[in-house]
């Protein structure tokens, strides 16, 4: 694909988001504005995440896409032949073999180290949009550290469920400052925001926002001193790997309530099966493989 | 205890013409503690206007209206309402009060605004209410809705539910029947006893003559009047 | 005494239109004093240049904080001053819908200033929202509610109690009963008399409805074309107005 620069974009507008990228990991948390593209997809497919990938890409780079944990998918199976072609970068789909790791919606089990880059894509990175519709306001209450209507969500939660209902997005305060949505990851991957090795960038296509985490950085989930953040997850071990410690997918397996809870992280999964480890449902093989195994027994 | 010193009233009516209307000119008198004054003069002689002044209702052209230490006419609004608060009644011919207050409560407001705790405020209140032979089944009820004759009776355990040392009365006997009329009487007898001093319009002339030590006739400090 | 409030020389201009131009008082701890004058006479703009929600071109408002004494809170910082707006300071609307969060249930609406300035125990918050609630007379049973549920007089009181949950030493208040029942007015008249009294509040009440001055305001402004053409004691003004826009405005009000 001569006809395209390298990793699709022009390199003033890699510069540009670099510089905006800098940003971001100079203030934690920030919300920073930048000129987003259009991109070869719609948005809502990852249209920041792209932009971010694509400005952090070098040639020497193994890059790694995942939408729910999975590689699989048809979201990240686009996205990782998008920058085959555009990039000519190498992919993969371990994450101990990846540098750059595009994800939606989760982050992966295995701890990240220093030297990957975590790129997330966002669909809505103001925490505070729900509550507060004016872009004028929630600016000037993220300068004032006016975060007393983040909590007010929170409350709603319990008021209404008994307990802190909100089980993606939760939202984050970034080094005791800024208040932070985390992308719809589920509200098990938080303690793996804070601390962590790699760098973690977010990158907003439709809203045009870029914030970023420095490696290292505290991150603490909002709560109340009467009802504890608690990272949650589905109360069984994985049916394919037996993990106890990852988060899991709910599927249904036929018509007749049958159902699995299965590793989300698929590459996560497969290393556990491959080292040996087997769930409960995994002797069955589920979904389609199944009926073929029986004809060859 | 009261001391009003050269003092004029006039009227200045912007919407008809800019008429000046001169009501009192150099009125002069003190009321001591434990002494009880009467306002007379024929209808429209201005008692009720001088009363109003004394009270800073009306506002006064010139002249000194002093309240023990404080000349109510130079004084600042915030200590018009210290003074009426503390030291200086009124029991007036209307009841204004918020719709919807029991009596009970309108009654005890005086005392609660001196800080005299709800219950306290409120027993001297029913105390009062009880001696005014308003029947306790309408103590919890909205005044507002009363007849005249409780109205004023209402007002009036109001306006001696503090014990105010000084003390304005606008008509107090006026639609009460005999029974409730004694009652006031007495309650004005036990104020100058206790050393408040009293100014009053009555037009009940036994009333009068027996509760008043002194007159003064208003109609003499009426510009209209004397031509 | 100190003033909790003083205000020097407030201007506003629109353009060539004035505002409201070189208004000047003193108020004190404990104080309620209305603002009356016709639609347009600049009572409106004066509140807001007073509670910080517009800029006036001219004057102090200066505020006598709880930490340091009297500030001007025209040139203090803006996060100085929007802390004033939720501690400090209550700010009622006409439209309840203005002040409220019509999408979040009462014990939120209330609870949220109290987040605001860090509380952080939902259990304490819930508490002291339900008893918010008792206090302006609304069912407690209806804590988790939204107010679009509520009548109108319920969503006035609910915004009442969302302002006042904080404690806070002035009121400003712009039209509060307007736009309510006769009977509703006067709920929220008892009401608001209690808490001024029981809470030791200041308050500025703007409203065009003369009754209601009566019965809340010690003193009383009388403003037309953006000046204050009248001011004092709240039955002196309007028992004997001595302005001529004053004497029209309490001779303009039919007699019930």
């Amino acid at each position: 694909m001569s006809e395209y620069n390298f990793a699709y974009l022009d390199e003033q507008t890699k510069r540009m988001i670099r510089r905006a990228i800098l940003k971001g990991l100079a203030i934690p948390g920030y919300q920073v504005p930048f000129a987003s593209r259009e991109m070869p997809m719609p948005y809502g497919w990852g249209t920041g995440g792209v932009q971010v990938s694509a400005a952090v890409l070098t040639p020497e780079d193994r890059f790694k896409v995942i939408d729910q944990g999975a590689d699989d998918t048809t979201n990240a199976v686009s996205i990782r032949t998008f920058f085959e072609r555009t990039a000519g970068v190498e992919t993969t789909t371990k994450t101990t073999d990846a540098t750059v790791i595009q994800t939606r919606h989760r982050i992966p089990e295995e701890a990240l180290t220093e030297g990957q880059v975590l790129v997330y894509q966002v669909p809505i990175p103001e925490p505070l949009r729900f509550l507060e519709p004016r872009e004028s306001e929630t600016r000037k209450m993220h300068a004032l550290e006016e975060y007393g209507l983040m909590h007010v969500k929170l409350y709603e939660d319990i008021s209404r469920h008994g307990h802190i209902a909100t089980s993606y997005a939760y939202p984050v305060k970034v080094e005791g400052r800024y208040v932070m949505d985390p992308s719809p990851i589920p509200k098990f991957d938080n303690p793996k925001l804070g601390e962590m090795a790699a760098i973690q960038l977010f990158g907003a296509g439709r809203e045009q926002r870029i914030h970023a985490l420095p490696p290292y950085t505290q991150v603490v989930s909002l709560d109340f001193e009467d009802h504890p953040f608690e990272a949650t997850k589905a109360d069984h071990p994985c049916g394919m790997c037996g993990a106890l410690d990852s988060y899991l997918d709910e599927v249904i397996t036929d018509d007749a309530g049958g159902r699995m809870f299965v590793c989300s992280d698929t590459d996560y999964c497969e290393g556990r099966q491959a080292a040996g480890f087997v769930g409960e449902m995994n002797h069955q093989r589920a979904f389609s493989v199944q009926p073929l195994l029986e004809t060859e027994a | 205890m009261i001391e009003l010193k050269d003092v004029s009233k006039t009227f200045t009516l912007h919407n008809q013409g800019s008429a000046v209307i001169e009501v009192i000119s150099d009125v002069s008198f003190t009321v001591s503690k434990g002494e009880c004054v009467a306002l007379t003069g024929a209808s429209g002689a201005g008692k009720s206007t001088l009363m109003r002044m004394i009270y800073g209702n009306y506002l006064t052209q010139s002249g000194a209206i002093r309240i023990g230490d404080m000349d109510i006419v130079q004084a600042e609004p915030r200590d018009v309402i210290a003074l009426r608060r503390e030291v200086l009644g009124y029991v007036s011919q209307f009841l204004r009060v918020v719709p919807r207050v029991p009596t009970l409560d309108v009654v005890a407001e005086p005392l609660r605004a001196v800080g005299v705790s709800a219950a306290d405020a409120q027993e001297r209140a029913a105390a009062l209410l009880a001696q005014l032979n308003i029947p306790e089944r309408l103590w919890s009820l909205s005044p507002t809705t009363f007849s005249g004759g409780e109205q004023q009776r209402v007002n009036i355990a109001r306006g001696f539910a503090h014990t105010y040392p000084a003390v304005l009365l606008d008509e107090p006997t006026a639609s009460l029947d005999a029974a409730n009329r004694e009652v006031v009487l007495s309650l004005i007898e036990e104020a100058k006893a206790r050393g408040a001093a009293i100014i009053g319009i009555f037009h009940d002339e036994a009333a009068r003559a027996r509760v008043c030590d002194r007159e003064i006739d208003v109609g003499r400090y009426t510009p209209g009047m004397v031509a | 005494m100190t003033p909790l409030l003083s205000v020097q020389g407030i201007t506003k201009r629109y353009g060539a239109h004035i505002g409201c131009a070189d208004v000047s008082f003193d108020l004190y701890p404990g104080e309620v004093m209305g603002i009356v004058g016709e639609s347009g006479s600049g009572k409106s703009t004066l509140l807001n240049c007073m509670a910080g929600h517009l800029e006036p071109d001219a004057g102090k408002v200066v505020f006598d904080t709880r930490a340091n004494g009297p500030k001007d809170t025209v040139t203090m910082s803006e996060p100085e001053r929007r802390m004033l707006s939720r501690t400090d300071w209550a700010f009622v609307h006409q439209h309840a819908r203005d002040g409220l969060r019509m999408g979040v249930s009462a014990g939120g609406n209330v609870g949220e200033r109290l987040m605001a300035v860090g509380e952080r125990h939902y259990g304490n918050i819930r508490d002291k929202a339900t008893d918010w609630l008792e206090r302006v007379e609304i069912d407690a049973a209806r804590v988790d509610d939204r107010p679009v549920t509520f009548s109108g007089g319920m969503q006035q009181r609910l915004q009442i109690a969302r302002n006042l949950v904080t404690g806070p030493r002035l009121v400003f208040m712009d039209e509060p009963t307007g736009g309510l029942d006769v009977s509703v007015q006067a709920r929220l008249l008892d009401l608001l008399r209690g808490l001024v009294r029981d809470m030791g509040l200041s308050a500025i009440i703007v409203t065009h409805d003369l009754a209601v001055v009566r019965l809340l305001a010690d003193r009383l402004m009388v403003m037309k074309s953006g000046h204050v053409v009248e001011a004092g004691l709240t039955d002196q003004v309007l028992d004997d107005p001595q302005h001529a826009y004053s004497q029209l405005l309490v001779s303009s009000v039919l007699q019930v």
